[in-house]
């Protein structure tokens, strides 16, 4: 069932969203239930929201089912290798500092293989937004455990249960200099939706860590019933927003992941730095 | 005397994105939906309230509601 607060929300919707797709590549290959295509359509319409223009968008990804997002929007694209859609983007940002830079990544690509590249970009501070697709298993390879899998959850490669601990990405975003940070999930879409517009208009690197779902092989593997049964259980129960946690007494908050915006600050952004150490140096030399 | 007649929402369903995955059925609150074999279909249409939250949280762009 929906929540009050959802639905008290102002819709956005019914929303054009074949105005930012490529609509000949559609219907997209994700499983019945995944949620990464709910997380696509918050994503569109927070760019709306945001007034960005198409072409002034670049979204670059790693490899994985999350990863296959570029594939279906009319923006500048770039699929690359996995775990280094943070390294492509910090190419394309320092070479057009102009394009918006979205990177769409899977919680594998960007925290395992790709773990060094996450830290480094948040570390510069570079302008790019960066959406964590975590639905804790490795998808596209057939559910292998990812550094978000919970202690014990059944995967391929632990069929007796994980006993590796689980990272947050928003913790080591934070650590690691990120002056945006926030998670959402699939299941809370308008808010994520808002989440999303709040990080795209942040100027350094901003991280949006999004819960969502894999039916396939997280779901089954671990006996949730359906799609639906993961975002009540996982995204709607698992979870509160940091503003309502305020107000609740500390055993209501037990396990529970939190969402919103978890920490912004200012801080020099990387290209402008840049730049300006090359005006600096050039006046320097008249 | 005729009465008013209530306008009804249009409810545009893709079938051929649509994958069945029924969560707009399961969580419409009004109990609007329901898969007919691999698709979903309008099975109430009066109760719809247009909240849109089948659209929302529809991941395979099959389903949209217009006032
Ligand atoms: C260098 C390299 N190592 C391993 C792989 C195999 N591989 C492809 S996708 C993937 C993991 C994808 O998981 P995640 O990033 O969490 O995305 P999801 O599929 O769950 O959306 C792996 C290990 C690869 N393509 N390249
Ligand atoms: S395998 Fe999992 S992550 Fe990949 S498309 Fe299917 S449900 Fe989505
Ligand atoms: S708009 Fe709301 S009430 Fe109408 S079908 Fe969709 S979920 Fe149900
Ligand atoms: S949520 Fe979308 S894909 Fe799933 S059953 Fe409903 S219309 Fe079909």
């Amino acid at each position: 069932m929906s929540t009050i607060a959802e639905k008290k929300e102002k819709v956005s919707v019914p929303f054009d969203y074949n105005k930012y797709l490529r609509p000949n590549k559609l219907p997209h290959i994700w499983c019945p239930g995944c949620g990464h295509g709910i997380v696509l359509k918050a994503l569109l319409r927070a760019i709306d929201r945001a007034g960005l223009e198409k072409d002034n968008i670049c979204m670059v990804s790693g490899i994985g089912c999350s990863s296959r997002t570029p594939g279906y929007v009319d923006f500048n694209t770039l699929h690359t290798l996995h775990g280094r859609a943070m390294a492509f983007a910090t190419g394309v940002k320092l070479a057009k500092p102009e394009l918006k830079v979205i990177v769409i990544t899977g919680d594998g690509d960007a925290l395992a293989i790709g773990g060094n590249h996450f830290i480094h970009a948040c570390r510069r501070n570079i302008d790019m937004t960066v959406l964590v697709m975590t639905n804790s298993t490795y998808g596209m390879t057939g559910g292998q455990y990812s550094p978000t899998t919970p202690l014990d959850a059944i995967a391929t490669t632990s069929r007796y249960g994980n006993i590796e601990p689980p990272f947050d990405a928003c913790e080591m975003a934070r650590a690691s200099g990120a002056t945006f940070v926030a998670r959402g999930t699939a299941y809370h879409t308008i808010e994520l939706e808002r989440t999303i517009h709040d990080a795209l208009v942040h100027k350094g690197t901003s991280i949006v860590d999004v819960i969502d779902a894999c039916p396939t092989y997280f779901g089954r593997a671990n006996k949730y019933k359906s799609a639906t049964h993961m975002m009540e259980l996982i995204e709607k129960d698992g979870t509160v927003n940091v503003k309502q946690a305020e107000k609740l007494p500390p055993e209501k908050l037990e396990g529970k992941v939190l969402r919103g915006v978890l920490h912004k600050v200012e801080r020099p952004e990387y290209c402008e730095q840049y730049e300006n150490l090359i005006m600096q140096k050039a006046a320097a030399k008249k | 005397m005729t009465q008013a007649v209530k306008k009804l929402p249009r409810i545009e369903i893709n079938e051929k994105f649509c994958k069945g995955c029924s969560i707009c059925v399961d969580f419409c609150p009004t109990d609007v939906l329901e898969l007919r074999g691999p698709v979903v279909a309008v099975k109430n249409l009066e109760a719809c309230t247009r909240c849109q939250l089948c659209d929302l949280r529809c991941p395979d762009f099959a389903i949209q509601v217009f006032d």
